[in-house]
């Protein structure tokens, strides 16, 4: 079992698909995914400067809609927000919306 | 009910091409985010957590059957299959995809709805005492004003821009069912000492970061200047509202800030100036809109009971329970105003399913004259079932989970969507009212307790109604963590009080403990048939809190 490696300076972005409001992640090979695992982590502030820059003109191009850079906690493959919120956007809704959809626990 | 005319089917249908071009723009890049957010705002599209949400106006609360299953399609069609209806008697489809929106909207247009001001510094839906029309003690049909209201505010270009929202209620009974004490402007009918049937005006009213409850400025207005007087109010608004402060902008602000008095001199004087006016409605056209919401044609002889009816009564405690909560007085003999509880167990308050509509809608051709009401608590009302259907409908809504005898008690909460749906929220409210709903799930011990409004809001904009919650529960972040505070002793009926904050926030593993705590306090302090309002009332909060606090 891969032992949690706490890194609060990590980031990644993210931001909400133009065409059907999706959370989506900049991956590492610049793409963008509705899978947070797929997000490319920056552990400095450099790396984050760049990976807005690809973000802001990725909005320019009507890819994603408000790109941000929010907190993860990286622990081998998995990628964790900090906050409940992006948790909540990550994972969530928390609460079972028909038909079923459902936080992992 | 009102039906639209061409005129009204035609400012939605231009409406609809008007969008749609508009989101074929943003998508192609000719428009920027910043551009095209103020115009999907004032379609009631808002881009939240997961998705798009689209917010779809109710006007004064009532749905044909008709309108209701096309709530159904578009939910289907477009979203997860439900939708969820709110405080403002709206309902939100919260998983609309951008480039599906326009089809959506031409769909809405084709059953008599729109998006149109459910968002944006205008005048949004407008909404009406759930049981307009049927209620016993009613003076007058608030709907009919309603709709001269809804008309006159749809567009109205000198009000497209005002300073902050803007919301109108409007009751036509003593018994306020409307919340009207905590909206910018709320309108109650009543006779003046000649008979004659007009308005009470308040306006101020509002939660949000800055509670207030609403001032009468004038104690009757003549309804025939209902138009020129609203008109005197807004126009005082927009010049002299706050621009500058976003939590400062609310008319509220304004009021508290000149007083009361002062607003209204500034209201009568402009008033002046255009009473009687071309803003007043043209007799005939009251006639007009009057004419659609005339009663529907009720039995003279429906029967109060039946062999049925009667045996039920008495033998099914589920039935009884049922008759108690959720049945009101009509004013026809022979009929009964029924609420449909969106509060089940476990529940999310106020959502509900696609099938669920579908068959409401079939419950309401079959036994309410096709017609359905939204109520600012997240349920629903068959306004006119014949007292002799009531154990078929009770049937017919038990098996679709409608039927929760809980109208007014502990479980029937308000919950915003909070931090599961919404940009703005610092907490989650659904889990709460979920697990609150779980821990009181003993109809018996529900039925004791009596008359208990919990409201939740996961942050301080108050969409859940928490500062007038018997029990108003707020949710906070503190470092990423959600608290929530607690509040006591708020009400939006008659005599509207705001809460009074407990004490410090509780963390989320300790607020439905709390609840029960002071659901336990109130028992142990309770007089004979003092409701928890009133016992909270006389004995103030220092009993709840002593007990809330000696456990931390």
């Amino acid at each position: 079992m891969v032992k949690a490696v706490k890194t609060p300076a990590a980031q990644i972005v993210t931001g909400n698909r133009l065409r059907d409001g999706a959370v989506i992640y900049l991956a590492g090979d610049s793409q963008w995914s509705t899978d947070i695992a797929q997000g490319a982590v920056a552990h400095d502030a450099a790396e984050a400067n760049r990976l807005m820059a690809v973000a802001n003109q990725a909005a320019v191009d009507r890819v994603v809609v408000n790109p941000y850079l929010i907190e993860v906690a990286v622990a081998g493959d998995s990628i964790q927000p900090v906050g409940t919120r992006e948790r909540i956007r990550a994972f969530g809704p928390s609460i079972a919306t028909p038909p079923s959809d459902r936080l992992p626990a | 009910m009102y039906s639209y005319d061409k005129y009204d089917q035609a400012l939605v249908d231009q409406r609809v091409e008007q969008f749609r071009d508009q989101v074929r723009r943003r998508i192609a890049g000719e428009l920027t985010e910043e551009e095209f957010r103020p115009l999907r705002l004032r379609n009631g599209l808002y881009l939240q957590l997961h998705a798009y949400m689209l917010r779809v106006a109710i006007p004064y609360g009532t749905l044909s059957s008709c309108q209701l299953r096309g709530l159904a399609h578009i939910a289907r069609r477009y979203d997860k299959g439900f939708g969820h209806f709110t405080t403002r008697t709206n309902i939100q489809f919260h998983w609309i995809k951008l480039e599906d929106i326009a089809d959506a909207m031409a769909e809405l247009a084709k059953v008599e709805m729109h998006g149109i001001q459910t968002s944006g510094n205008s005048v949004r839906n407008v909404t009406a005492d759930h049981f307009a029309g049927v209620a016993p003690d009613e003076i007058e049909d608030p709907r009919i004003w309603s709709e001269i209201i809804r008309q006159w505010s749809t567009l109205h270009p000198e009000f497209s821009f005002l300073p902050r929202k803007f919301k109108i209620a409007v009751s036509g009974s003593p018994n306020d069912r409307a919340a009207l004490r905590i909206h910018d402007l709320a309108l109650r009918m009543h006779r003046n000492a000649a008979g004659e049937v007009g308005f009470e005006v308040m306006v101020g009213g509002g939660l949000g970061r800055s509670p207030f409850i609403a001032k009468t400025i004038r104690e009757f207005l003549p309804k025939r200047h209902l138009l020129s007087y609203l008109e005197a109010v807004l126009r005082v608004y927009n010049q002299a509202g706050r621009r500058d402060n976003l939590w400062k902008a609310r008319i509220k602000i304004l009021v508290h800030e000149l007083g009361a008095a002062k607003f209204a001199e500034l209201v009568e004087a402009e008033w002046n100036q255009i009473k009687g006016g071309a803003v007043e409605v043209p007799d005939a056209e009251i006639e007009r809109i009057a004419a659609q919401f005339v009663p529907p044609a009720y039995d003279p002889d429906a029967p109060t009971f039946t062999h049925e009816f009667d045996a039920l009564r008495l033998n099914d405690l589920g039935f009884g329970r049922w008759l108690k909560t959720n049945v009101a007085r009509h004013k026809q003999p022979g009929y009964s105003i029924v609420t449909l509880s969106l509060k089940p167990e476990g529940g999310t308050p106020g959502d509900m399913t696609a099938e669920q509509m579908d068959a409401v809608a079939d419950l309401a051709d079959r036994y309410s004259f096709g017609e359905i009401r939204v109520t600012h608590v997240q349920n629903l009302v068959l306004p006119h079932v014949r007292r002799a259907d009531l154990p078929v409908v009770w049937r017919a809504l038990a098996k679709l989970g409608l039927a929760t005898p809980n109208i007014g008690l502990a479980t029937d909460i308000i919950a915003c969507p909070g931090l599961d749906f919404c940009s703005l929220a610092n907490a989650r409210s659904i889990p709460v009212a979920q697990r609150i709903t779980e821990r009181f799930n003993d109809l018996a011990r529900v039925h004791d307790i009596g008359e208990l409004k919990i409201k939740i809001s996961g942050c301080i904009n108050a969409c859940g109604h928490h500062h007038v919650g018997h029990i108003g529960i707020l949710g906070v972040d503190k470092n990423g963590e959600e608290f929530y505070q607690v509040t006591l002793g708020g009400s939006e009926e008659t005599n509207a009080s705001l809460g009074t904050i407990l004490g410090p926030a509780l963390p989320a593993s300790r607020i439905v403990d709390a609840v029960e705590t002071l659901v336990e306090t109130y028992l142990a302090l309770r007089r004979d048939g003092e409701r928890f309002l009133d016992a909270y009332r006389r004995l103030g909060t220092a009993p709840f809190k002593e007990r809330i606090y000696a456990a931390a």
